[in-house]
């Protein structure tokens, strides 16, 4: 027997992402061999960044990355997935600039926003997670109810459309700190990548929320509290809204509850389906959802770059994604599996005949 | 005795005319403010012009829903009021009520937008003309007299009437050939798409001077890419913007000198409507050309704003 738990067994999940990613690059390479050029130039606030569409795809995709990292998590624990991801990222973006716009903007009080609106998010994780773990509703039908009424808190919570904050402060956070050519956000994603890995490294997170996912009863009988951990899930995923809904406000430094992060629940979806992660529960890998998002914006910037009409951009991008997932697909990867033991079985009988 | 009672009825009456006509009662059917920036400030104008102090007693509905709306605005029949003033969430299904508004002798006003019904169920539609929005800042960018014209064309949710209306002007100057149309994209009304589409034509290397963003949330995205870019923009810098929808927040960018043209897409239906309603009160007939009212829409340009326009026509804080 080959030993079955090499580096590649063990991230054959990643394969798919990372090769949709890679088909991009070579088409784009393909199209327009200067797609991936990286500069360096001066921006209007006097540093010196990196350009490029690489930058620009690592930069765009970060509110997505850090919500598809949350959404692995609930989709591993429940079974199921959170579609108001959008509108509490707006919640939690609506508590920040709530809070900044109450007094003087320091880091002391960016840092107790933040930390403001992780509780908020939480709150509201813990309510999605008890509606599904304790109650026992399907998770896209208990988040509907957030996903219905959550921009329309986030409006109630500042009483008016669009505030605006300005802040250097938040301009380090959503663009660049000065002396850093790389955009923020990209380190956000980074640091939120590291803490989950040593999260899943050092606590029994990782095992539970699988063996929750995978069987809710067998998981219990072995002292697992699989409500808890439902739970749990919910909550992190709160705060990646948090994290996203803050990143999304200093970005642009104002927040528009209705079109802030609009459908990125569903992107989130996505993201997890391409990184090879099963919706209904059980094993995950993150690393493949992260991949997954960075594949969707690679896309995103490619239609871009093309000047596809706006018409039938949504067209495209529908095409791209199916034939992404079909690739992805059990039945796809059966017959591929089959295919690979097949030339296998041919070279050891050409072997044994020579 | 019946002398006793005969002087109450009388008084009662007399009470109740008075108040009548003290008080005209108009039923107003909106979409909630929390819909947009425009939506907020359209339902503060209505509430300050249809409020007690002017002799209105206002009964209000806001929903994004047509068949809520359409239940609410059958409820203020059904009360008797004396006008109802509609902005359909959807422009169909709105025949029967107002056919029965006509039969009860309730004068209808629509505002912000049009319902696809027969002209005579209404007095007069109060609304914004879309295309001449487009046509005024179009008119506005060629009297600037760029050498050349290389236009990031970003749109808003298309079909939306406020994306064909804005969309439209610009494109015939394309096909005129007056303007270069860089790229032309839709970024739904978001900032950060506008600026993902923004930055990919600066990466892409190709030169522009304009940016024609379609309302002001997209044109600060935009000018976000050109920031982080180091491209200079505004009034003395490289790149135009024009926005549209005159938030406040958008002006004082234009103030600044930040953007170049900001585009009015105006809210304040509300006395337009209220002088119609004193009129026929009064007994006179409202003589209009048409039907369909346009509101007055102004483009602003950065170096003739004053802070007192802001303050007068911008929106929200």
């Amino acid at each position: 027997m080959k030993k079955k738990n090499g580096f590649f067994a063990r991230n054959a999940q990643l394969i798919v992402p990372l090769l949709s990613i890679l088909a991009l690059i070579v088409f784009n390479l393909f199209r327009d061999p200067s797609f991936f050029s990286i500069s360096l130039s001066v921006n209007n606030s006097g540093n010196t960044v990196l350009t490029g569409n690489l930058i620009s795809i690592l930069n765009g995709a970060s509110e997505l990355a850090v919500l598809a990292m949350g959404m692995t998590l609930v989709t591993a624990a429940s079974g199921g997935q959170d579609i108001s991801v959008g509108a509490l990222a707006a919640i939690a973006g609506s508590v920040f600039v709530k809070v900044l716009r109450a007094g003087e903007i320091t880091p002391v009080t960016v840092v107790v926003a933040f930390l403001l609106c992780c509780v908020v998010a939480m709150i509201f994780g813990v309510f999605n997670g008890t509606l599904v773990a304790v109650f026992k509703i399907q998770p896209m039908i208990a988040t509907l109810v957030l996903y219905t009424c959550g921009r329309s808190i986030a409006y109630w919570i500042n009483g008016g459309a669009s505030p605006t904050v300005a802040s250097p402060i938040l301009t380090a956070i959503g663009s660049f700190i000065p002396g850093v050519p790389i955009p923020t956000p990209i380190l956000i994603v980074a640091l939120c990548g590291v803490i989950f890995a040593l999260v899943f490294r050092f606590t029994t997170l990782r095992l539970y929320t699988q063996a929750v996912g995978i069987n809710q009863r067998a998981a219990r009988l072995n002292g697992i509290n699989a409500v808890g951990i439902k739970i749990l899930a919910f909550m992190i995923l709160g705060i990646c809204c948090a994290v996203s809904g803050c990143i999304a406000v200093a970005r642009l430094g104002y927040l528009n509850h209705e079109t802030v992060l609009l459908e990125i629940e569903m992107d989130a979806i996505l993201a997890v389906a391409i990184g090879g992660n099963a919706l209904g529960g059980g094993r995950f890998k993150m690393a493949g959802s992260v991949l997954g998002a960075y594949a969707i914006q690679t896309l995103t910037t490619t239609l871009y770059a093309m000047r596809v009409p706006s018409t039938a951009v949504k067209s495209y991008k529908a095409i791209v994604i199916i034939l992404i997932v079909v690739i992805g697909s059990p039945m796809v990867k059966e017959a591929f599996g089959r295919m690979v033991g097949r030339i296998k079985a041919a070279r050891a009988d050409g072997k044994e005949a020579a | 005795m019946k002398k006793l009672v005969c002087l109450l009825v009388s008084l009662v009456l007399v009470f109740a005319m008075a108040t009548a006509l003290a008080d005209i009662t108009v039923g107003i059917v909106n979409n909630p403010p929390s819909e947009s920036g425009y939506r907020e400030a359209n339902v503060k104008d209505f509430e300050a012009v249809f409020s007690a102090e002017n002799g209105y007693e206002a009964k209000t509905f806001y929903s994004l829903k047509n068949d809520e709306q359409l239940a609410a605005a059958q409820q203020f029949i059904t009360d008797g009021v004396d006008y109802l003033l509609i902005s359909a969430a959807a422009t169909t299904g709105w025949d029967q009520v107002l056919t029965s508004a006509q039969e009860n002798g309730i004068g209808v006003f629509l505002f912000d937008r049009m319902i696809d019904c027969d002209e005579s169920l209404y007095e007069a539609a109060v609304v914004s003309d879309m295309a001449n929005q487009g046509v005024t800042a179009v008119d506005w960018l060629l009297s600037q007299n760029l050498p050349e014209y290389n236009v990031i064309h970003i749109q808003g949710v298309m079909g939306n009437d406020a994306q064909i209306g804005r969309t439209a002007a610009l494109d015939e100057q394309a096909a005129a050939g007056t303007v270069h149309i860089v790229v032309q994209q839709t970024a739904e009304w978001s900032a950060d798409t506008a600026k993902e589409i923004v930055e990919s034509v600066i990466n892409s290397g190709e030169p522009f001077n304009v940016i024609y963003a379609e309302n002001d949330d997209m044109a600060k995205g935009a000018v976000q890419a050109l920031d982080e870019h180091g491209i200079t923009h505004g009034v003395n810098g490289d790149v135009i913007i024009m926005g549209f929808d005159t938030n406040k927040w958008a002006l004082r960018e234009l103030k600044a000198g930040s953007w170049n043209y900001d585009g009015q897409c105006s809210p304040f239906q509300a006395q337009v409507i209220s002088d119609m309603i004193q009129k026929l009160e009064a007994g006179e007939s409202l003589d209009l050309e048409s039907k369909q009212v346009i509101s007055v829409e102004k483009g602003f340009d950065a170096k003739t704003l004053t802070d007192e326009d802001i303050e007068t026509y911008g929106l929200g804080e």
